[in-house]
């Protein structure tokens, strides 16, 4: 009998791996069986993974690092054990801001963060208030990350709040919120209800950033049980098969159900495709490496970088945080998994890498 | 005398919300709110100030309650989900009931206790309605598309009605398949076709 693994997942885009890991039977080939289950809220698999409901989830990269500094909740401490996506965000503005830029002659160029930043803030001189998804979420860092980078001395223009992404288009219809940063399918989803516009898309402002993880308990990993490293390696082959531009079409038709996304394939298409529709009127813009399935291995690297943010954010120390997070991304752990994998080899040394610690620049002097 | 508990429910159904209330009322004294509005929760839960921040576990808004969990948010005291680590049990049944509470830190176990035994209750019954319901729906949804299937088939092969159902269940057995899905991908060809 193939042991069944509960495994949660949010309806977005980049449960991709996980969808195609079931349903093109990658689960089985390796002697497991997937048991999705789709959840709401971050904090609901956080806790269905704390409390063992699953066995593993789907979640965003800064959440292993928030729970080795002790940041939101009272589980247990988590570890990511492969990266499922790199970018594939969006931010999108209300239709308020998207005139204003226009009427100041901002072309929506998609590529250059640095013109769109400033037209952005040159448009809403007050400040803006911003969505995203949680707290403790790649799309807080990408937002914190491109206002440094604009002004690093002056005090954030962005007031950057939770709001679930099912609810992000009412916010923005109500005025609560004047943009949002969120994970396909809920930019597109925003344009089609003409909403808002697409300002940029994540991989403008932090090209390769890790965007969903597969976590479990810490604990879990440290034992890291056959089925654990059968997971990983069938979501290696998601990812790869997800990587072919011939699969996309079958993709996007196996996501748009009804038990997973239950979105018109012709919307997931744009992310999986990079050709993203931004504005009501139908414009769109092409992005290379919109959103990459392909980059499976956690790195330590990368968990510096969510802590230092994290850590300096929230006014905590940086060392210590640092060093608590690189253990919750548990490259080794997929190393171990994806070894013998036939025909296997390190995708990725030839791509660009995020921006790292040592790389980044520094905030206003003390 | 102790302070009675101040406890705020989250809740967009207004008739679920009455439920939850009238139990936490039968359970003991407690001081209670309803929030059923998710736009601009944090402020609305500050201004309450609670000791218990009760939610269903399927609201998307919970993500939104987790800003509550950091030093920077609108409440003074922070908040966790299940702050005492000895209550593991507890929270489990909890989130297996479906239900997500926030408690302020600091809170005595023996006075959470009576209160989370009351939603647990609420929030399982809850939530076998919703499986219940759900499963109603979709059996009435699939009957729906193979009696459409049914009807494609007896109009193009001049089939009754058996035999037409029995066409579609050979089919499904031979690719294994269950007989909706069958049904579905027969319905939407068609669709295309016509």
């Amino acid at each position: 009998m193939t042991p069944r693994l509960p495994v949660g997942f949010v309806p977005l885009t980049d449960a991709a791996p996980l969808i195609v890991a079931v349903e093109m039977g990658f689960d089985r080939a390796e002697g497991i069986a997937l048991d999705l289950r789709r959840a709401n809220s971050w904090s609901v698999l956080r806790d269905m993974v704390s409390f063992g409901q699953v066995t593993a989830a789907q979640m965003l990269s800064p959440m292993p690092v928030a729970s080795a500094l002790g940041l939101g909740g009272a589980g247990a401490p988590l570890a990511a054990v492969a990266v499922l996506s790199l970018n594939g965000e969006v931010i999108c503005v209300g239709n308020a801001i998207a005139d204003r830029l226009r009427a100041s002659g901002h072309d929506f160029g998609f590529e250059d963060m640095e013109a769109a930043g400033r037209a952005l803030l040159a448009a809403a001189p007050e400040g803006l208030r911003v969505g995203v998804p949680f707290p403790f979420s790649m799309h807080a860092e990408l937002l914190h990350d491109w206002m440094r980078r604009l002004r690093p001395t002056e005090p954030p223009a962005l007031d950057i709040r939770t709001v679930p992404p099912p609810l992000m288009a009412a916010a923005l219809a109500a005025g609560e919120i004047d943009a949002f940063c969120v994970g396909e399918p809920w930019g597109s989803m925003a344009v089609e209800r003409g909403a808002g516009a697409l300002l940029l898309p994540g991989v403008a402002i932090r090209p390769g950033a890790s965007e969903k993880i597969l976590g479990v308990r810490a604990d879990l990993a440290d034992r890291a049980p056959d089925q654990l490293h059968a997971l990983i390696r069938a979501l290696w082959h998601a990812g790869r098969w997800l990587t072919d531009p011939q699969s996309r079409v079958t993709a996007c038709e196996m996501m748009s159900g009804r038990d997973y996304l239950d979105v018109p394939a012709e919307v997931l298409d744009r992310a999986l495709s990079g050709e993203l529709t931004i504005s009501p009127r139908g414009e769109t813009r092409k992005v290379d490496r919109f959103i990459d399935f392909g980059q499976g291995a956690p790195r330590a690297a990368e968990a510096a970088w969510i802590a230092d943010r994290l850590a300096e954010r929230l006014g905590r120390e940086v060392d210590p945080a640092r060093r608590a997070a690189k253990d919750t991304f548990r490259t080794d752990l997929y190393a171990r998994a994806v070894a013998p994998v036939a025909g296997f080899a390190p995708l990725g040394e030839s791509l660009p890498r995020p921006r790292s610690d040592h790389e980044f620049i520094p905030g206003p002097p003390e | 005398m102790q302070r009675r508990l101040k406890i705020t429910i989250v809740e967009s159904d207004p008739a679920r919300a009455a439920l939850i209330e009238e139990s936490l009322s039968l359970a003991g004294q407690y001081e209670l709110t309803t929030l059923t509005r998710m736009a601009g929760l944090t402020a609305a839960i500050a201004a309450t100030n609670p000791d218990i921040v009760l939610i269903d576990l399927d609201n998307p808004s919970r993500d939104t309650l987790e800003e509550l969990t950091l030093a920077t948010a609108p409440l003074e005291r922070p908040v966790a989900l299940f702050v005492d680590q000895s209550d593991a049990n507890l929270t489990r049944i909890a989130i297996e009931a479906g239900v997500s509470a926030y408690v302020v830190d600091g809170l005595r176990a023996d006075r959470l206790k009576p209160v989370l035994d009351a939603a647990v209750t609420r929030f399982e019954m809850f939530r076998q309605m919703r499986v219940e319901l759900a499963a109603t729906k979709r059996a009435l949804e699939e009957r729906k598309v193979i009696d459409r299937a049914k009807g494609i088939l007896m109009k193009a092969k001049g089939l009754d009605e058996g035999a037409a159902y029995a066409l579609l269940r050979r089919a499904a057995m031979d690719q294994g398949r269950k007989v909706v899905d069958v049904a579905e991908a027969l319905v939407s060809t068609a669709g295309l076709l016509s």
